[in-house]
């Protein structure tokens, strides 16, 4: 438990640091140097310059800094749209359970990547997004969490419905129903707290699968656009370089694998801390 | 069993006009027209030229009836003509889907069998040294982005080492099949990587249940070998849940397969899908959509007719 999440906290921390650090260097993640491009280590660029010769450390704890905040943002609001479908779904029964269920078998059997690649291509202007919004720098963010939402929110919803179904007839929760508590209370003071460990888990882990998206998706040049940095777009920068420079493109790779095995190993570091079966439970 | 069958495949067809009505529909929302790519191609179309081309290709009327006539022609068997490939859609689209066919059977085959061995051998002995080993490697392969595995292996094993290609295919005019196999080292090892660490986790929680059971036991007082308790009588069972969560992967393997197919140039449906859309085929981008959406429709089917076959239980009335 505690390995990994130091490990996080280390990648939040120098993420978050990042513009302290591009202080203390004197130097800008978007800047442009091209009579010092490919530079090797030295005091002005602790780990070199790239192939525009930007500072690759200062690019790195950007690109950090964009991962971790679609990481996390993306999961809460996934968790939140699961969290939403799963109560209804479990809590009304019926045909509402049923199409919602439908759905979201049908998200968790499609070939996601292919659909996603249509998605992240499409003209926001043509579905009537102002263009102004849709040309400016920080859509890209917001267009990932929410494609990450989409695919996403399949997990939160069928672990809440099921706790909710399991917890729904309670002594507890009828008891509550016949003194008269509404649907919300029940819900939300019954219901919700019964499904919080696992959900707690499974946002963890899904923090981790969010940044793979996310960098598979700006590797592919569809997710964060320049000038931003994203782990995954500086990947696919190097990739025709990485013969000259390989170091361009083990850096990003590198934080990418660190950052997603700390997340996946918290969850199962938490998974099993919840888990009343195993012996190990500190 | 027929019944279920039969409801399913019904299924998956409604399921699939439902699809190909959005993906047509989103695909119009990309950017670009194909009237504005000619006009780019030849700027010496007038203003009536576009308008009159964009009655004759039906650009103009609404989106509705473009589908409908999208749909009267597909059923027919006419896809369309890509214009990428300047070749009809279909003859484009089903050698691709033959090489990523091969592509994702090995890795889905090499990945099992490796995960069946993995995961059994921890399950026998669980919480010691080799189940932990066996346990943060399958979180280090889960947690791998397959671009950058790719990336690394293209620079050691073509770069470095200059043992195998670094991409492409290998067949033409006068390929071999052992030109073929070599070129598919690479991205079968990329895929097979990928997806060991997810299959193992899911073949060692299976197994450990298993193993818990009461039948074991009895098996075990019954002087059965161990080879016979944990092939026969464990793993049987373990076999049900595998086969469900891998009936669920094949979604995340036609995933992979694009990645892959990408890094290595390897020419097959997920490539084929990413070209089609960035290089505005319509056309293409929606067939080659739609078949990967069947495949997949198909695969989740196979699994769960595999379910009942192995779990005499559960019958499909």
């Amino acid at each position: 438990m505690k390995t990994p999440l130091v490990l996080l906290c280390a990648i939040a921390a120098a993420s978050l640091a990042g513009p302290l650090v591009a202080y203390m260097l004197g130097a800008d993640p978007a800047a442009v140097d091209l009579l010092d491009r490919f530079a090797g280590a030295s005091a002005a660029h602790p780990l070199g310059t790239d192939e525009l010769g930007r500072d690759l450390l200062l690019r790195l704890l950007e690109g950090g800094r964009v991962s971790l905040t679609i990481g996390i943002a993306a999961a809460l609001a996934a968790a939140a749209l699961g969290t939403a479908v799963g109560l209804a779904s479990g809590y009304l029964g019926g045909w509402t359970d049923r199409v919602l269920m439908r759905l979201a078998d049908g998200v968790i059997a499609l070939p996601l990547l292919p659909l996603l690649v249509v998605l992240a291509a499409l003209d926001l202007h043509k579905i009537g997004i102002s263009r102004g919004f849709a040309d400016s720098p920080g859509i890209s963010l917001v267009r990932i969490v929410v494609l990450a939402v989409l695919v996403g929110w399949t997990t939160a919803a069928r672990l809440v419905r099921g706790a909710t179904l399991v917890t729904k007839n309670r002594d507890f929760v009828r008891a509550a129903r016949s003194l008269g508590a509404g649907v919300p209370h029940i819900l939300r003071r019954h219901i919700l707290p019964n499904v919080m460990a696992p959900l707690v888990v499974a946002t963890t882990l899904s923090v981790g699968d969010i940044i793979l998206l996310e960098s598979v998706l700006s590797f592919l040049g569809l997710g964060v656009q320049p000038p931003l940095a994203s782990w995954g777009s500086m990947l696919s920068n190097a990739e025709e370089l990485v013969t000259s420079s390989p170091m361009l493109a083990i850096y990003p790779g590198a934080m990418i694998f660190l950052t997603v095995i700390a997340c996946n190993l918290l969850g199962d570091a938490l998974l099993r801390r919840f888990d009343p079966r195993d012996p190990a439970r500190g | 069993m027929i019944r279920f069958t039969a409801i399913r495949l019904v299924e998956i067809a409604a399921m699939l006009v439902l699809m190909s009505f959005v993906i047509y529909a989103l695909i119009g929302l990309m950017p670009g027209d194909p009237i504005d790519l000619m006009l780019g191609a030849d700027p010496h179309l007038t203003a009536a030229d576009v308008a009159r081309l964009k009655s004759l290709y039906g650009v103009d009327r609404p989106l509705v009836d473009r589908y409908l006539a999208w749909a009267h022609a597909a059923l027919a068997g006419d896809l369309g003509y890509s214009r990428l490939f300047s070749a009809p859609v279909a003859a484009t689209l089903l050698p691709r889907l033959g090489n990523s066919l091969v592509l994702m059977g090995l890795s889905f085959a090499a990945a099992f069998a490796a995960a069946l061995g993995l995961g059994i051998a921890a399950a026998r002995r669980p919480n010691s040294h080799f189940d932990a080993v066996v346990n943060f490697t399958c979180f280090a392969g889960v947690s791998l982005p397959t671009f950058w595995l790719a990336l690394l292996l293209i620079l050691i094993f073509a770069q470095g080492l200059g043992w195998l290609p670094a991409g492409g295919i290998g067949g033409g005019e006068n390929g071999t099949l052992a030109g073929r196999l070599q070129h598919l080292v690479l991205p079968v090892a990329t895929l097979t990587i990928a997806s060991i660490g997810g299959y193992t986790r899911y073949v060692r929680a299976a197994m450990r249940d298993a193993l818990g059971q009461d039948h074991i036991r009895t098996a075990r007082a019954k002087g059965a070998s161990e080879a016979r308790v944990v092939w026969r009588h464990a793993l049987r069972g373990a076999l049900v849940p595998i086969a469900t969560i891998l009936a669920l992967s094949f979604g995340t393997l036609v995933s992979g397969a694009l990645v892959t197919e990408e890094m290595f140039a390897y020419p097959g449906m997920g490539k084929l899908i990413f070209d089609a859309v960035m290089g505005n085929d319509y056309n293409l981008a929606l067939a080659a959509l739609l078949l990967a959406t069947a495949v997949t429709m198909l695969a989740n089917l196979a699994a769960d007719l595999a379910y009942a076959w192995l779990d005499p239980r559960v019958s499909y009335r």
